[in-house]
C-alpha cells in the first residue's frame, strides 16, 4: 500500500501539532466553542450525544495490519475498547475526552494515519471497492486513482470551504462494489472501443433527504484526464452551489437547479480552460503512486485440501458459500470477515478483534486488509489452502459468522444511541432484526438481502438503496419507522419505494417479517432473490402483506 | 393560553464530553433529576445565558423540555431520556458510570 512521503508525513505532524495548540487554546479559553468547533471538525472530533466522536479515514478502505493493532490500542488506551467501522470505510471511537485527542492523533500518525477531512464541507474520504486489487471481475485497481486524488483534495486551498461536503466514489469494475451512483462524482472504469482503460463519470448522486442516482456527465474519460475533470466538476460546485440553505447546498441540488445539459457544459468549459495547466506532474505522481499498489507476490500451490474441507465440513461450507469471492488467481480467494455476528452492534470491534484480524493478514494475507462501506473487515488474498485454519480462528473470535450478503448483514448508521443529528435508533433494530430471523434460521432460505437502516433523513446507513431500507424518524415524540422496498446499490442503481406508513419502534421488526414472509411466498423459486422478486411483482403484494392487518395504522 | 412547557438547562462537558445538567444552586449534575426545573420562559432565558457563559466548563447549553417526577425533573422526550443513560447497545455512558456512584 500507500507509504507516507517525507511530505506527507511532515503536514500531518503539523497538523497534529496545530490541533494540539488549538485543544489548548480552547482548554485554557482563549478559544470559544463557536471559534474551536469548526476547527476540531476539520481534524475529525464532533460532539455526539454522551460524548465526543473521533472519525478516523480509512482512505479508500486499505489499511494494514500495523494501523489495524494501532487502532487497537488507541480502542484500549483512549476509548472503551472497541472502534465502529462506517460506510464511508472510515473507523469512530465513541468515547474520547477532548483533553486525549491530541494524543489519539499522535498515536494515528505514527502510524501514517489521521482524521483530516473526515469532517466539513471538503472532499470526504474517497471510498473505493473493498475488492479492489484482487477481484476477478476488476479491469484495473482503482486505489493509486483514489490516492491521488487523495493527496490532490487534501488542504486543497480551493476546496476547503464548498458549499457543502463532497464524496467521491470509485470502482474499477463493471460490478459496482462501491455505491458509486449515490455520490457526489462517482467513477466507474470501463474501457474504450480501442482497449484503453478510463472512466464513465457519474455526477451528483446522493442519498440523504433528496435521494438521487448520479447522471452520467461522461461516458469516458481518459485516465490522465482524471484530476484536470474532477477539478472542473468541483470548481463549478464550487461556484454554483447554494451556501444560502444546507439542505440545498449539495453538487445533486445544484444539478438539478442549473439543469444537466447546462452544468455538463459548464464543466467541460471550465475543463478546457484548465486542462492545460496539468503539465503531466499528476501524471509522474501516479506512477510513483502505481508502485505502492503493486500485486503481493502470491504463493501458489495446491487447493485439494480446501476442496475436500469444505466437502466434509457443513459449518465451514456455510461460511465460504456467503464470506468468500472471487479472486482473479483461482488458487486464490477474497475473504469477507462478518463484523456482523447475530445480535451484534454492526461495523462494531473489539480490540481484541482488531489484532486477531491484524494477525490473520500477516499470516496469511500478505498484510492486506479492507474495510468495506458494508461495515465489514476484508482479506482480499488468501490462498485456499488457508481458509479452514483462518475460519476456526475467526469462529473463536466471534468473527466467523456466516452471513455476508444475507439479511444479518445489515448496515445500521450509529442512530440516536450515539449522533447527535438521529431522530431515532438504528443499532437495536438492527440487534433484533438479526437475532429474530437467526431465531427463526430463515436466514439462509431467504438468501440474498440487503437490509439497510438509517437513523434519520441524512442516511448514513445507506437506506434508500437498501433491498429493504428502513429510516427512523420522530414522529409527535414517538420513533417510528418507515419502510422502502426495491432499492439497489450496485450498477443497476435504484432508489426504495415508500410502503406507506410507518412503524412503532415494536411494530418494526414483524413488519419486517411479513414482508419476508411474503417474498418467500411469492418467489417462483429458491434462485429468485427478494430484489427479483419485487421487480417482477412490483409493490401491491408486500403492501398488502405489510398493511392487511394493520388497520390501525396511523398515518406516518 | 398555553401553558409554559417546563424546562432544564442541559449541556455536555467540555472535556469529558459527559451530559449534564444545570441544578438550582450553579452545579452541573450528571443526574436529571438534580436538575433545576424552570416553569417560567424568561427565568429559562437567564438560566440558559448563565449557563452558556460557563465556556471551560461546558458545549452546547439548551433548554430540553421536562417534566416533574417524585425524585425531580424527569425528560419527556426520548431523545433526552437517552442522553440521562447512555447507549442502548452497551453498558456504557452514564448508566454504567453512575451504577459505581
Amino acid at each position: 500500500m500507500y507509504d507516507y512521503t517525507d511530505f506527507d508525513e511532515a503536514f500531518v505532524r503539523s497538523r497534529v501539532a496545530q490541533f494540539t495548540d488549538q485543544v489548548a487554546r480552547r482548554l485554557d479559553g482563549s478559544l470559544t466553542e463557536d471559534e474551536f468547533r469548526p476547527l476540531r471538525l476539520m481534524n475529525g472530533l464532533y460532539l455526539q450525544l454522551h460524548a465526543y466522536m473521533l472519525r478516523v479515514a480509512i482512505p479508500y478502505g486499505t489499511i494494514n495490519p500495523r494501523q489495524m493493532r494501532q487502532l487497537a490500542y488507541i480502542a484500549d488506551t483512549w476509548d472503551k475498547g472497541y472502534g465502529h467501522f462506517t460506510t464511508r470505510q472510515n473507523i469512530q471511537f465513541n468515547w474520547p475526552k477532548l483533553p486525549d485527542v491530541p494524543a489519539i492523533l499522535s498515536a494515528l500518525a505514527d502510524v501514517q494515519m489521521h482524521a483530516i477531512q473526515t469532517s466539513g464541507n471538503t472532499v470526504r474520504n474517497v471510498t473505493a471497492d473493498h475488492f479492489a486489487g484482487a477481484a476477478a471481475d476488476e479491469i484495473e485497481d482503482p486505489r493509486p486513482y483514489a490516492e491521488l486524488l487523495r493527496q490532490w483534495s487534501t488542504d486543497h486551498p480551493e476546496f476547503q470551504f464548498l458549499p457543502r461536503k463532497f464524496k467521491i466514489a470509485i470502482t474499477g469494475s463493471p460490478n459496482d462494489r462501491a455505491v458509486t451512483a449515490a455520490h457526489d462524482i462517482g467513477l466507474r472504469m470501463v474501457r474504450n472501443a480501442a482497449g484503453a482503460a478510463g472512466f464513465e463519470v457519474g455526477d451528483g448522486g446522493g442519498l440523504g433527504r433528496t435521494p438521487v442516482i448520479g447522471h452520467l456527465v461522461r461516458d469516458f474519460l481518459a485516465v490522465e484526464d482524471l484530476l484536470p475533470y474532477v477539478e472542473a466538476v468541483l470548481s463549478v460546485y464550487n461556484t454554483l452551489g447554494r451556501r444560502d440553505n444546507k439542505y440545498k447546498a449539495r453538487i445533486k441540488i445544484t444539478v438539478h437547479e442549473t439543469g444537466k445539459a447546462e452544468i455538463s457544459r459548464m464543466i467541460e468549459e471550465r475543463f478546457a480552460e484548465i486542462r492545460p495547466h496539468f503539465g503531466g506532474a499528476d501524471q509522474a505522481l501516479l506512477a510513483e503512486i502505481r508502485k505502492a499498489f503493486a500485486q503481493p507476490d502470491l504463493r501458489h500451490g495446491p487447493t485439494e485440501a480446501y476442496e475436500a474441507f469444505y466437502k466434509a465440513d457443513p459449518v465451514f461450507r456455510a461460511w465460504a458459500d456467503t464470506n468468500l469471492a472471487p479472486h482473479r488467481e483461482a488458487d486464490h480467494a477474497i475473504v469477507t470477515i462478518s463484523i456482523k455476528a447475530h445480535g451484534a452492534t454492526p461495523g462494531d470491534a473489539t480490540s481484541d478483534q482488531m489484532r486477531l484480524i491484524a494477525d490473520l493478514s500477516e499470516k496469511y494475507g500478505y498484510s492486506e486488509l479492507r474495510i468495506s462501506h458494508e461495515q465489514n473487515v476484508i482479506l482480499p488474498h488468501v490462498h485456499k489452502s488457508d481458509l479452514a485454519v483462518i475460519h476456526a480462528a475467526l469462529s473463536k473470535a466471534g468473527l466467523g459468522t456466516a452471513n455476508v450478503g444475507l439479511l444479518s448483514d445489515i448496515i445500521a448508521c450509529p442512530g440516536m444511541d450515539y449522533c447527535a443529528l438521529a431522530t431515532a435508533r438504528s443499532i437495536p433494530v438492527a440487534q433484533e432484526i438479526s437475532t429474530h430471523f437467526e431465531a427463526l434460521k430463515l436466514e439462509h432460505d431467504i438468501g440474498p438481502l440487503k437490509i439497510k437502516i438509517s437513523g434519520c433523513i441524512n442516511a448514513c446507513g445507506h437506506h434508500h438503496v437498501g433491498h429493504i431500507g428502513i429510516l427512523g424518524l420522530d414522529r409527535a415524540g414517538v420513533e417510528n419507522y418507515q419502510i422502502t422496498l426495491g432499492g439497489d446499490a450496485t450498477e443497476t442503481a435504484a432508489i426504495g419505494e415508500k410502503t406507506g406508513p410507518g412503524f412503532a419502534y415494536d411494530e418494526i421488526v414483524p413488519a419486517i417479517e411479513r414482508i419476508l414472509r411474503a417474498y418467500l411466498s411469492l418467489r417462483t423459486h429458491r434462485e429468485e432473490t427478494f430484489l427479483d422478486t419485487f421487480r417482477r411483482v412490483g409493490m401491491e403484494p408486500f403492501k398488502l402483506a405489510l398493511y392487511q392487518t394493520e388497520g390501525e395504522q396511523d398515518a406516518a | 393560553m398555553s401553558r409554559y412547557t417546563p424546562k432544564v438547562v442541559t449541556a455536555n462537558r467540555l472535556r469529558e464530553g459527559d451530559v449534564v445538567y444545570q441544578t438550582a444552586d450553579d452545579r452541573w449534575t450528571p443526574h436529571h433529576q438534580e436538575a433545576e426545573l424552570i416553569e417560567d420562559e424568561a427565568h429559562a432565558q437567564m438560566r440558559l445565558l448563565h449557563a452558556a457563559a460557563q465556556k471551560l466548563l461546558i458545549v452546547g447549553a439548551y433548554l430540553a423540555d421536562a417534566k416533574p417526577g417524585p425524585n425531580g425533573p424527569e425528560p419527556t422526550h426520548f431523545r433526552e431520556a437517552f442522553r440521562t443513560r447512555g447507549p442502548s447497545n452497551y453498558n456504557h455512558g452514564k448508566q454504567a458510570d453512575l451504577s459505581n456512584v
